[in-house]
């Protein structure tokens, strides 16, 4: 685990140890350090051979985070910023390359084929698209009734009576069991995948972007229901989002991630309050808003994501940042953290206070 | 149904000048196998010279179909039913395909929400300016000269839209730019023949926050610098409430109620304005909670003539059943709900 | 209905269809009567099933023995013609055969043979390329290396030198023939399975905890049966032409047994006294080909998924 990353070990020592200074804080059920995953295309037999570098995609670059029991951490970041990836490695759904998940003090990425297909049944994963995340062959009834094989818990009138209570806890009818799909609005759709990821009654369920490619009156019914979901049965959340005002009503904390990085993590609403990182100050300015249009100074980001094949030597952000100085074209920075667990990586930030130097 | 008139928004500078783009009645359907679709039923709604008209909607409430009758590019298995569309005066329903492709590019542009598929992967960047601008750029000299001049100009639009290096990238493929810049692309050639109205459908859908934030402050800009009237078609009240003048909010295939941006984020009067407006998280109060609308959007099929959201809102009445008009709600403003006239007399 | 409006729930109103017998909603069902919409394919259908009735019913229609020879009756024209005789309605070939009949019969091999091969080939390919496109790594480069390597050969030619090395016999052609066949199959099958092991409803059941045979025989083979089924025919079609063929050059099918391709070969001799010998053998390739062209088509027009979904 010795790879090229930025340290943000730190950062997670020190939530920890404010952890332990608040002692109503819940234990910590997943963990996260250094986690990486690459994805090389260097193809064939050729490559191998002659090792030629260059296709390395370092879609998530030493990730570590805590995430507490009962809580919702928001992940937020642009296309490309490795959010979807990192909730894949947790789940070993693509393999982390190197790095460490422990949830519930057992380390995931080292588990053998049958205690992680066990491990399965307690973190799932709600998916974006409500189009590709059915299987279009099958019926909701044996869209849900599967896992439940799968596992031994329950098959038979036991199956689809589990299967019915699940798809009125998500707010459609047992007559809906029998239909295909494509029967289905988008918004209903993306309710059965909520019901399929909760029947076998997980604890923790990364949810990828669930409302992203929705309508934004279903949006919020989906967002009420995963919250209600949340609520009755004691979920763990992992809710990553590019809407940053989704973010800020879900999430407890956030953190937020630029290029396989995180750069800043904390409270939701310490963030929103006062983001330190300059790319979450220009992400939030950027949000359009309702209310107060035009109101938030905008801060703007000339120029697109640096591709991650070939990213930026230094603070990643460089290339974009409007207060780029020398040493971030060189050094990239280490986080802070202040008391709360309010992090970010940027070389503004004094070390002492927290706080950054220069506002933005 | 009959044509509503629907009042002129009035403004600060008093008189408006005669609309670009007036739309009346339109109505669009589409033959599926479940029966045929009224996709847009009677809508009409007026675009002024220089504003940005903001068209908000979920998908389903017909905002896109609307347009594309505008630009005359439904294709089987629909057809443009009945209404008017009216350019400066022209009834563009009546002219021919050869009339309307004349107009098209030229006099009206639109850009799409894919760039990606909306751009001809086999052609260059330049190429496809160029196409525009000898299809309709009638001072082009001929011969050589002529060539130069177009090529000229094609540079002048990608360094309009903020492309670095134009006179280099004229030579590159779509695919060889980024999201964010494919849409500046589209922008390029959309506004090559430097239109009196560019309709953008969903210009932003498809890009990052920072991103969208760059495209729409560029369509800002050459509004202002152009003079040209925007018509914003999108499905985020926050994009509306930032770049456009006047909003129209569309549900199921009808304009359900038109106002001054400002007015009508701060007063909705229509039911699904509110339910809307109330699905939004807020960055500025995220202790108010959000409010979904209940139910879906209704199939657009054999519709009875019933308010259309009658199935979804809070505050239906019996009275919801028979038809209804848009109604005058207040200056500039007006909506599709029985309840506004009650309101205003109260 | 006069005051109460229905308040419609998320789960009250469906934005799709009413219910109905909701099985027969499922995708499959859909395209088939998407199928049947095309009247023209569906003729095409319904003369491939015909012709599959006509084999496997020979022995009823037929109205003579295939092989009963009779030199009284050598070269003896169509019914229609002068010479002709309503028992022998196609006339009859050198040997005095009743060529309906041989043609009735002739239908088994090609139908057998056509079957049989798409059958194994489809299956070896369904296996390799499900292998390949899931597995990907060494199983996917040995598959598609095996697969590269076995398009190199020409089909026929390659046919033509297995069944000299194994000699004549039913079992040979269709082991001739699936040879090399399997490779379309699983192309189709390895390209699909590259695209659906990327859907999220894959990502999903390996959450859940699915293994690999479960995903591949329960997620991924039912969405990419469609086109398997859509090559299949077309390429029955191939391969009742190549059947015809090996007979013809005399290498398929052993006489007397009727064979459409040795059918025509026998009538190369008469071709200008006897036109019908060759004729009618070859008329019946040519209507079961087209036929099994066109309705092949009508599947890909209603399975495409690019018309739905």
């Amino acid at each position: 685990m010795t790879h090229m990353t930025t340290d943000i070990r730190r950062d997670a020592a020190a939530t920890t140890a404010t952890a332990t200074g608040r002692a109503a804080e819940p234990p910590v059920l997943l963990r996260t350090t250094d986690l990486v995953k690459h994805y090389d295309s260097r193809r064939g037999l050729w490559g191998r051979i002659t090792g030629r570098p260059g296709s390395l995609v370092r879609a998530v670059n030493g990730v570590s985070l805590d995430i507490r029991r009962g809580e919702t951490l928001g992940i937020i970041g642009e296309s490309g910023c490795g959010k979807s990836t990192l909730g894949r490695a947790i789940l070993r759904l693509h393999e982390p390359t190197s790095g460490s998940v422990v949830f519930d003090g057992a380390e995931i990425t080292e588990l053998g084929r049958d205690p992680m297909m066990k491990m399965r049944r307690r973190m799932q994963i709600i998916f974006q698209d409500p189009y590709a995340s059915l299987n279009p062959r099958k019926t909701v009834e044996d869209i849900l009734i599967m896992p439940l094989k799968l596992h031994g818990l329950a098959k038979g009138k036991a199956a689809r009576d589990a299967a019915a209570a699940m798809i009125e806890n998500v707010g459609l009818k047992t007559a809906h069991l029998d239909r295909f799909p494509h029967q289905f609005s988008g918004g209903q759709r993306q309710r059965i995948g909520v019901a399929r990821a909760l029947i076998l009654n997980p604890e923790f369920v990364v949810c990828d972007e669930p409302v992203s490619a929705l309508d934004v009156s279903i949006q919020a019914q989906i967002i009420q229901l995963l919250a209600e979901l949340k609520r009755e049965l004691g979920l763990t959340y992992m809710f990553i989002s590019h809407d940053i005002a989704v973010i800020g009503y879900v999430a407890d904390r956030t953190a937020v991630m630029y290029l396989g990085e995180v750069v800043e993590t904390g409270r939701t609403r310490d963030i929103l309050a006062e983001p330190r990182h300059p790319y979450t100050q220009a992400l939030l300015s950027a949000a359009p808003r309702l209310d107060e249009p035009g109101k938030a100074a905008r801060i703007k980001l000339t120029g697109d994501l640096p591709s991650p094949l070939n990213p930026p030597p230094g603070c990643k952000f460089h290339t974009r940042c409007p207060h780029a100085m020398d040493v971030c074209r060189k050094v990239a920075p280490a986080p802070v953290a202040d008391a709360q667990g309010h992090m970010a990586a940027c070389h503004l930030i004094d070390g002492a206070s927290g706080k950054a130097e220069a506002p933005a | 149904m009959t044509t509503t008139t629907l009042p002129r928004p009035d403004t600060a500078a008093g008189d408006r000048p005669e609309p670009v783009l007036s739309v009346r009645d339109l109505r669009t359907a589409f033959k599926t196998s479940h029966g045929i679709v009224r996709a847009v039923s009677g809508v009409s709604l007026d675009v002024y010279p220089g504003e940005c008209l903001g068209v908000v909607g979920e998908s389903g409430s017909g905002k896109s179909v609307t347009f594309a009758s505008v630009m005359g590019l439904v294709k089987k298995p629909g057809w443009v039913e009945d209404g008017e569309i009216l350019y400066r005066g022209r009834d563009l329903t009546r002219l021919s395909d050869r009339e309307l492709r004349a107009l098209r590019g030229k006099d009206i542009a639109m850009t799409m929400q894919d760039a990606l598929t909306a751009l001809n992967p086999a052609l260059t960047v330049g190429e496809q300016i160029l196409e525009v601008l000898r299809a309709h750029a009638d001072d082009l000299p001929r011969g050589r000269a002529g060539r130069a001049e177009a090529r000229r100009r094609a540079v002048e639009m990608l360094d309009l839209v903020g492309i670095p290096s134009p006179a280099d990238r004229l030579n590159e493929y779509p695919h060889q730019f980024s999201g964010g810049m494919r849409q500046r692309i589209m922008i390029a050639i959309a506004l090559a023949c430097r239109p009196r109205l560019l309709i953008a459908d969903e210009p932003t859908t498809a890009l990052d926050v920072t991103i969208q934030a760059q495209v729409l402050e560029l369509i800002a800009d050459i509004r202002a610098r152009l003079g040209m009237s925007v018509v914003l078609i999108t499905h985020d009240l926050g994009v509306v409430a930032e770049h456009c003048d006047r909003v129209v909010v569309m549900y199921a295939g009808q304009v359900v109620e038109t106002g001054p941006t400002r007015a009508v984020i701060s007063d909705p009067k229509h039911p699904y304005t509110q339910g809307l407006l109330d699905s939004i998280p807020r960055l500025s109060d995220l202790s108010h909670p959000i409010r979904p609308i209940q139910g879906q959007v209704p199939e657009l099929i054999d519709l009875p003539p019933e308010c259309r959201f009658i199935g979804r809102c809070p505050k239906r009445t019996p009275d919801c059943r028979t038809g209804i008009d848009m109604r005058p709600a207040g200056p500039g403003r007006a909506a599709r709900c029985i309840l506004v006239g009650e309101e205003t007399e109260a | 209905m006069t005051t109460a409006v229905p308040a419609s729930s998320a789960g009250a109103s469906s934005a799709a269809s009413p219910d109905r017998a909701a099985r027969t909603q499922s995708p499959f069902w859909r395209n088939m009567r998407k199928f049947a919409d095309n009247r023209l394919a569906l003729a095409s259908g319904v003369v491939v099933l015909l012709f599959v009735v006509m084999a496997v019913a020979a022995p009823l229609i037929a109205p003579h023995d295939p092989n009963a020879t009779d030199l009284f009756r050598r070269l003896q024209p169509p019914a229609w013609m002068a010479g002709g005789e309503w028992a022998y309605p196609l006339g009859c070939d050198a040997l005095g055969r009743d060529i309906l009949s041989r043609i009735i019969y002739g239908a088994r091999i090609s139908i057998f043979i056509g079957t049989a091969v798409i059958l194994v080939a489809t299956t070896i390919g369904i296996l390799a390329g499900l292998a390949a496109g899931y597995l990907r790594g060494w199983v996917d480069t040995a598959i598609s290396r095996l697969v590269d390597i076995l398009l190199a050969f020409p089909y026929l030619i390659f046919a033509i030198g297995l069944m000299a090395m194994m000699g004549p016999g039913l079992s040979n052609i269709v082991i001739a023939l699936a040879y090399k066949e399997w490779v379309i199959p699983c192309r189709v099958v390895r390209g699909e399975t590259l695209a659906a092991r990327e859907m999220e409803y894959v990502e999903a059941a390996r959450a859940l905890g699915a293994g690999r045979a479960r995903i591949m025989w329960r997620e991924i083979l039912p969405n990419i049966l469609s086109p398997v089924v859509v090559v299949s025919t077309i390429r029955m079609a191939n391969v009742i032409i190549l059947e015809a063929s090996l007979s013809f050059l005399g290498l398929g099918v052993q006489p007397p047994t009727a064979s459409w391709g040795s059918m025509v070969a026998d009538g190369r001799a008469f071709m200008l006294e006897a036109w019908w010998v060759s004729t009618f053998p070859g008329l019946a390739i040519l209507l079961l080909v087209l036929s099994l062209n066109v309705a092949s088509q009508g599947l890909r027009d209603a399975f495409d998924p690019k018309f739905h979904d």
